[in-house]
């Protein structure tokens, strides 16, 4: 079904010039705004941009369940414990669907999660900042959450049904996660003045990281034109950086907490809050591994992985067993 | 790769009593008593179903998307197959 890009056939269709006509048609259906499934014909590079997209997205998932994990046993209320785990295993559960989309275009999950041990894939530049305090988990939930939903809603109407359908999914759920934050923000907003300033902390520290994970400035993208073309994305990273600071400037003022940008202000002739310059040297610097706790993820996903290979070899020993003793019955 | 690749299952819900299941997506599991574990634990977190189907996806025989005018195409002609192609009187009332 949707997984036989894996199963079979992997190799059909690759490689070698691609038929102009073959081209033209694709882009046809595009443009028809027809979903293209995994066994379809489709373009080299639109399967590459996918795969790259998608599993991006999943490996940010997995490693998104770290700096919240972090505060799981530390959670000031059973209420806020059993929230703050029901979200983890929320990411847990985004990220398979997405591995999942992802090997419909004949790419392993193994494969996959090789490449982020190896570091040799990237994911979300916002999950290197640590977790210092309590109210970073309500900052994560309102901000990276929200920004990750103003990145994903229109994802949920890609030109390719797996991911499209994974996305549908996974937008559901990631609202839960927005208003848990918020709902973390307001209480302590609403608290001591030491709780206020929690709150106002947690925002100055994940503002402007939470505005980079839209990814470069239009002028800078590498990979805007054709993903747009291919409406694989639907709107660009500029687009949707505004849309977010529009949506969340109000509500960071209803909780009574100043943005830590002093050039914030409404712009009446274009309805827009427009804001100050993005510190595009520290996107990269973390990009390219240098953030502060980048070194930290991957050792820990590392030794998770590691830790967890006897129990997928013993499952599978054990699975094997049994076929082979039905087999006999 | 170093690891061997763990089977991997289609997953089919019924959300609720009276439909029939629906294909959701795909887990990975060593066996089918796992898969179904996995299948619960990602696809039913929010009451989504009451029975779950797990199939190992190379059971699965699937139509081919490029022989898809060869399968599909010849019903369009067949309009006759659809009561809207018969006109019956005003008269005679709702059949």
């Amino acid at each position: 079904m949707y997984t036989q890009g894996l199963l079979h056939g992997k190799d059909e269709d690759r490689g070698g010039p691609e038929p102009a006509e073959k081209l033209a048609r694709f882009q046809e259906r595009i443009d028809a705004e027809e979903k293209i499934e995994p066994n379809d014909w489709m373009p080299e590079a639109y399967r590459r941009t996918l795969i790259r997209m998608i599993s991006q997205h999943a490996h940010s998932e997995i490693v998104g369940m770290l700096p919240e994990g972090n505060w799981i046993t530390r959670a000031p209320s059973l209420r806020r414990k059993a929230a703050l785990l029901a979200k983890v295993q929320d990411e847990g559960g985004h990220g398979l669907y997405l591995y999942a989309a992802a090997e419909t275009l004949g790419v392993s999950r193994e494969e996959l999660v090789e490449q982020l041990l190896a570091g040799k894939a990237k994911y979300s530049s916002i999950f290197n900042y640590p977790t210092l305090s309590w109210a970073d988990i309500g900052a994560i939930g309102w901000l990276v959450d929200g920004a990750a939903i103003m990145n994903q809603i229109p994802l949920c109407r890609c030109s390719y049904g797996p991911y499209a359908r994974a996305m549908i999914r996974i937008c559901k759920e990631e609202s839960f996660h927005q208003r848990q934050g918020f709902e973390i923000m307001l209480t302590l907003c609403r608290g001591t003045p030491e709780q206020k300033a929690m709150a106002q902390d947690a925002l100055d520290r994940w503002w402007w990281p939470s505005l980079m994970m839209f990814g470069p400035s239009d002028t800078q993208s590498q990979h805007s034109d054709k993903s747009l073309r291919w409406k694989i994305k639907r709107f660009s990273n500029d687009e949707l950086r505004q849309k977010f600071v529009d949506a969340t400037v109000p509500q960071g003022h209803f909780l009574g907490l100043a943005f830590p940008d002093p050039q914030l202000r409404f712009d009446h002739a274009t309805s827009h809050w427009h804001f100050g310059a993005i510190d595009w040297d520290e996107f990269r610097n973390v990009l390219a591994g240098n953030g502060p706790c980048n070194r930290q993820r991957m050792t820990q996903r590392r030794a998770a992985h590691e830790r967890g290979a006897w129990v997928r070899e013993a499952a599978i020993a054990y699975g094997e067993k049994r076929r082979l003793r039905e087999a006999a019955e | 790769m170093s690891e061997v690749p763990m089977p991997l299952w289609e997953v089919f819900i019924r959300a609720r009593n009276g439909l029939a299941h629906k294909h959701v997506g795909s887990v990975h599991a060593a066996d089918a008593a796992m898969a179904l574990q996995a299948a619960r634990d990602v696809y039913t977190r929010r009451g989504e179903g009451l029975s779950i189907w797990v199939v190992p996806s190379g059971a699965i025989t699937a139509s081919d998307p490029a022989e898809k005018d060869m399968m599909f195409e010849p019903t369009a002609s067949k309009i006759y197959r659809h009561p809207t192609f018969y006109r019956v009187p005003e008269d005679v009332g709702n059949m």
